[in-house]
């Protein structure tokens, strides 16, 4: 399996990149940390005639925080982000949903723009995108947008980007206090993509009895992740209590619509999608307590 | 704008502290650029889509998959494969030691891959836990020793390490 002919570029700027994307948007395709583009090269499922290299552009990668949102430009390594104090402490979720995202050496090259453009059903960052109500900045040389994670993911491996588009940075908002987070997913081995994967995030009230806000977003369980409107809508107002979480699974179960493969059925994937509903949201209204008390 | 870019390109690159510099297609990847440029065999190549693991090797000390890496894009940079781990021609370093008093190799396919991604994550945790160790190692195949003796191999290195 070896790729077929293409040419290679390295820009020196964004503004180069943007230049040459704009005029060879149709032949083109940016590389990010290859990951998911080189196997599809080697399997010969994509063929490009130009490979647009990102990694020489130093101005696409770090993590900052900025009127409180955090944000995390294109060409950050989910290593950098695993590694990173500042994810640990302003979002955990997404701290603790990198670890997940394939192995050691995948990580090491992977980049978060690159996770978010490519948009894998199954993949970890589209969903803790969802999860926190995240935007996507996207750039091109005809300006610049945000645009909402609800609208910037569409289907299976198809995003808003436009072809000249570039992913430039990605930010999460800052939670609410008493709030807390989780994440979890059943995937076959370790750094599998996930059969199901779940992120919960439950804010509190005052007295940390009542649940004032809950979402729960999927992944594996759509040809993009989804969010289980139903479920949150109801969880809104009960009591934190195992009953509660129960009867947010139910829903759950009722709301999403996955689709069976060879790696799973639909049916496994309903029930387990309730299962780690339940669990995340208990984890995450506990965390929400301790956060509170530390 | 149809000239934009090149199919070939001359790049510099350090392997195992050598420089060599050499003129490549740009859609050779790194694994073949080690193996057939270099004659640095030592990687190995299972799936050539980043599954197995085998291909392992160190990108400025960092662990990548080579057969998911253009050797376009190791321009300027230095590579460490399995063949640069020994000190000399009559020692071992000590997670070849390891491996071989532990019997943590049968046919050896999966072996280089697994030194240089236990290379790297020994170097950042020195004395670590069994299961941190199967999670550094889990993007590796190997489909002969059921991975214990390759567990084990790994805790008498990094014993063998900290010790030195
Ligand atoms: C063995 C293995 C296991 C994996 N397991 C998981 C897993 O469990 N979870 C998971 O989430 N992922 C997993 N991945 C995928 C990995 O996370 C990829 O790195 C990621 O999906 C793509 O990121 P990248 O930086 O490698 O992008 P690339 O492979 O370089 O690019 C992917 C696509 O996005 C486009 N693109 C990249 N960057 C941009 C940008 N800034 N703007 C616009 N378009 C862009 C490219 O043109 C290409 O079409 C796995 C990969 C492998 C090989
Ligand atoms: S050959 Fe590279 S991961 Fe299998
Ligand atoms: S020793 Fe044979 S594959 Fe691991």
């Amino acid at each position: 399996m070896k790729p077929p002919r293409f040419r290679y570029y390295a820009p020196h700027s964004l503004e180069e990149a943007l230049a040459v994307l704009a005029e060879m948007a149709d032949e083109a395709k940016p590389l990010a940390g290859g990951q998911s583009l080189i196997p599809m090269l080697n399997m010969r499922l994509a063929r490009p005639s130009l490979l647009i290299d990102l990694n020489g552009l130093h101005e696409l990668s770090g993590i900052e925080l900025d009127n409180g949102a955090l944000v995390v430009r294109a060409m950050t390594r989910h290593r950098a982000v695993e590694r990173s104090p500042l994810v640990a402490e302003h979002t955990p979720l997404l701290a603790e949903a990198i670890r997940w995202v394939g192995h050691l050496p995948i990580r090491t090259r992977g980049t978060v723009g690159g996770s978010v453009a490519h948009a894998d059903p199954a993949a970890e960052l589209p969903g803790v995108l969802m999860a926190l109500d995240g935007t996507v900045q996207l750039t091109s040389r005809r300006g610049q947008r945000l645009v909402p994670a609800e609208d910037f993911f569409i289907d299976l491996l198809t995003t808003a980007a436009e072809p000249d588009e570039l992913v430039t940075e990605v930010r999460f908002p800052s939670l609410p206090s008493r709030t807390g987070t989780a994440w979890l997913e059943v995937a076959r081995r370790h750094g599998d993509y996930a059969l199901v994967g779940v992120g919960a995030v439950v804010s509190l009230a005052e007295d940390f009895t009542t649940v004032t806000e809950a979402r729960l977003s999927f992944i594996g369980v759509g040809g993009r992740p989804v969010r289980a409107r139903l479920a949150e809508a109801a969880l809104r107002g009960q009591p934190v209590a195992a009953e509660t979480w129960r009867a947010a699974a139910a829903t759950v179960r009722g709301e999403i619509d996955p689709a069976g493969d060879i790696h799973a059925s639909a049916e496994y994937r309903r029930y387990v999608a309730g299962v780690l509903a339940e669990r995340a949201l208990a984890l995450a209204a506990e965390r929400a307590r301790e956060g509170a008390r530390q | 704008m149809t000239a934009v870019g090149t199919e070939r390109r001359v790049i510099r690159v350090v392997v195992n502290g050598v420089p060599y510099e050499r003129e490549v297609e740009a859609r050779l990847l790194l694994s073949d650029f080690l193996r057939h440029e270099l004659g640095l065999t030592g990687t190995h190549v299972g799936c050539e889509h980043g599954v197995c693991g085998a291909c392992t090797v160190l990108f400025d000390g960092e662990p990548v998959r080579s057969c998911l890496f253009l050797a376009v894009q190791a321009d300027g940079h230095a590579i460490e494969t399995v063949e640069g781990l020994a000190p000399s021609e009559s020692e071992l370093h000590p997670l070849q030691l390891a491996f071989w008093e532990k019997h943590g190799l049968q046919c050896g396919y999966c072996t280089p891959g697994m030194l240089m991604v236990l290379k790297a994550f020994l170097a950042e945790h020195p004395n670590p836990t069994e299961e941190e160790i199967r999670e550094a190692i889990s993007g590796n195949l190997c489909r002969c020793t059921g991975y214990q003796n390759i567990v084990e191999a790994a805790l008498s290195a990094a014993q063998l390490m900290r010790q030195s």
